[in-house]
């Protein structure tokens, strides 16, 4: 009744080209927005902005970035978190070194830094595919990590190796207050996550998916293979790197190489299958369904179960509850969070006649 | 000279033991096309069962502890173990995702590597545990006196172990009713269906065998190191030396093992003080990926022709 596109005719191309077509879809998002712009940052705790909401917002831009390399170009990267490295520590120098930049512009080439590294370690994907690209973007997230390690010019020469994030500074604003932190991150995502719900819709995006879906037929029809791929991994870099930066900004302040280790690369790509591998909404679920899940272990299990599990229990059942969960999204709906909730839209587009 | 030859066995050594780990992801991926990242966390498993085992028997069953009946009967309930997970793996995960893209197969088996993880730790605990296999870490008298070499014992022995079960396992390929089984399924799975050969045994037989493997992996390596959380790391290792001597053959992995083992130390050893050191942990990757450039299907793997 309420989710019914029947009676909306669209009269120009403008309007049928539009991102949501459905008027509703177009209000949902906007009502959505809305909320986590303004009642979200009234209602919620600090505890929830700072440790929740906003690592929520910046892994879903890393889970997004992913979601272009592997959900819509089909090349499996399991070295996100170096992508990310590469953008927290690309940002750090800019406004460390160069007086007077903008913090904006700072996380954008952080962004660019991590996209030509993501090109430089994309460059095998024109020879090899499938497991063997795995290894050799493994071998990026091993060589990253060492390099800002070793190279000490990177973190400024600090005896630890871990870089302390500026202050945010826009306009002569500083974001301090982690409500700032968490509006400053909101309307970047919200801009990334619509340009890339635009872009996978447009040329690139289609020869993406030509490209996943079968190489040496997309090949065939006349598309250029080593553009398109080198293209998915510069974006995708791209927004790892801006969600590295971000992270190392608006969450947690001091970060060290080491941080952007393996487990958050597996995290990352966690969050894209369990919430919808190729899709842009299934990103924003994954994610706050990765983050939310510990959180909710630590604290509802010992209170079901009472004092007969210690605390070394809890992070195992993690481990076996994140394994298992992965692999029945795999066998029962491989499409994710985000294809229940397609069917759910599909659903509701025929209630409550369901013929 | 002497320490160049030194640094050389010492990496040949280790670089068996990768190649130990990389046999299992071999074995799996050759009969069902499966690339198994959860064989480090196999490893792991295997061998904190075994010590797991090792610790608790005396206790059940009034067996002296630290004696040989101890150690065959951990042996042993170590191997059922792994068995079962083989066959529970078959059943639970592969089964139901026949026919999907190896892709989610591979993403699969990263789930099982946490599923597998957490449960060895929630049964065993996640302490670190010694494992004495009753052989002395001292160098090769023999070795010593003649060329000045440093060897451990041990080292040959794990070298002389993973021989023998490279051997059995061919011996076991080439001459038994279910080798050659095993061998028609890795060549085609429609074919070998289709002449009446039960798919599902054969592929809980391999992860079987694959066990078996991360068993004896897992001691060697636990013995060396202890038994600990890192040895999940093992597959990680494994990786280059799969890339290397190719994904399908058996010598590719044991070839790709001793010269990624050799490579990477003599790097550590020759190259690492230049640039920091710690290179140890990346350059087996780089020349894994160098070497794929110049030819994508590894040293002993099999051409793969695109057809639309």
């Amino acid at each position: 009744m309420l989710y019914r596109e029947a009676g909306q005719f669209k009269t120009s191309y403008e309007a049928d080209q539009q991102i949501f077509p459905i008027a509703q879809d177009r209000i949902g998002i906007l009502l959505l927005i809305g909320v986590f712009a303004l009642v979200v940052p009234m209602i919620a705790s600090e505890y929830w902005l700072k440790a929740i909401i906003t690592p929520v917002l910046i892994f879903s831009l890393a889970a997004l970035g992913l979601n272009i390399l592997t959900g819509y170009a089909g090349q499996l990267s399991l070295g996100s978190a170096a992508f990310m490295a590469v953008g927290a520590f690309g940002a750090y120098n800019f406004i460390l070194r160069i007086d007077g930049m903008p913090f904006i512009l700072a996380l954008i080439l952080g962004g660019v830094c991590a996209a030509l590294v993501g090109i430089l370690f994309g460059l095998p994907s024109l020879r090899i595919k499938g497991f063997y690209l795995a290894v050799a973007t493994l071998a990026a997230q091993f060589f990253i990590v060492w390099v800002l390690v070793k190279v000490e010019w990177f973190s400024n020469y600090s005896s630890s190796g871990v870089i302390t994030a500026q202050d945010i500074v826009i306009l002569g604003y500083t974001f301090a207050s982690p409500e700032s932190k968490y509006l400053l991150t909101l309307a970047i995502v919200v801009v990334m996550a619509l340009l890339a719900k635009n872009m996978v819709r447009s040329t690139t995006g289609r020869m993406w998916m030509a490209v996943r879906d079968m190489d040496v037929a997309a090949e065939v029809i006349g598309i250029r293979l080593m553009r398109t791929k080198l293209l998915a991994f510069a974006v995708s870099s791209f927004y790892c790197g801006v969600a590295g930066a971000l992270y190392a900004y608006a969450y947690i302040g001091t970060v060290e190489p080491e941080g952007f280790n393996l487990d958050l690369s597996f995290k990352i790509l966690f969050m894209i299958i369990i919430g919808g591998v190729g899709s842009i909404m299934g990103s924003f679920l994954g994610a706050a369904f990765i983050v939310l899940l510990p959180i909710f272990l630590d604290n509802f299990v010992p209170v079901v179960l009472g004092d007969l599990v210690s605390a070394s229990f809890v992070s195992n059942l993690q481990l076996i509850v994140f394994g298992g969960l992965i692999i029945f999204f795999l066998i029962v709906e491989p499409h994710g969070l985000a294809r229940l909730w397609q069917i759910g839209k599909e659903k509701l587009r025929l209630w409550p006649f369901p013929h | 000279m002497t320490f160049f030859f030194e640094v050389l066995i010492g990496g040949l050594l280790s670089g068996v033991l990768y190649a130990l780990v990389a046999l299992g992801f071999v074995l799996i991926f050759k009969a069902s096309g499966v690339f198994n990242f959860a064989q480090g966390a196999m490893v792991f498993f295997a061998a904190l069962t075994f010590v797991g085992f090792l610790e608790v028997l005396p206790g059940w069953t009034g067996l002296e502890a630290g004696g040989q009946a101890v150690f065959w009967l951990a042996f042993l309930l170590a191997l059922a173990s792994m068995i079962v997970l083989g066959i529970c793996t078959e059943k639970f995960v592969l089964r139901p995702l026949v026919n999907q893209p190896p892709i989610t197969l591979f993403m699969a088996t990263i789930g099982l590597t946490f599923l597998v993880e957490g449960i060895a730790q929630g049964i065993w605990g996640a302490s670190v545990r010694g494992l004495d296999l009753g052989i002395e870490d001292v160098p090769v008298e023999w070795l010593l006196d003649k060329f000045n070499i440093l060897v451990s014992t041990f080292d040959v022995f794990a070298a002389v172990a993973a021989g023998v079960l490279v051997t059995v396992l061919a011996l076991f390929f080439q001459y038994t009713r279910i080798g050659r089984a095993l061998r028609a399924v890795a060549d085609d799975h429609q074919a070998a269906l289709s002449i009446g050969i039960p798919l599902k045994h054969i592929w809980a037989i391999v992860w079987g065998v694959a066990g078996f493997v991360a068993l004896v992996a897992g001691m060697i390596w636990g013995a060396r190191n202890g038994v600990q959380f890192a040895l999940t790391y093992t597959a990680l290792k494994a990786l280059p030396v799969l890339i290397l001597g190719g994904f399908t053959s058996v010598p590719g992995a044991i070839v790709g093992g001793l010269i990624i083992g050799a490579s990477e130390k003599l790097a550590e050893v020759y190259v690492g003080p230049f640039v920091g050191g710690g290179i140890e942990s990346w350059f087996p990757y780089m020349l894994a990926l160098g070497f794929l450039l110049v030819r994508p299907e590894g040293l002993f793997g099999e051409k793969h022709i695109d057809r639309v």
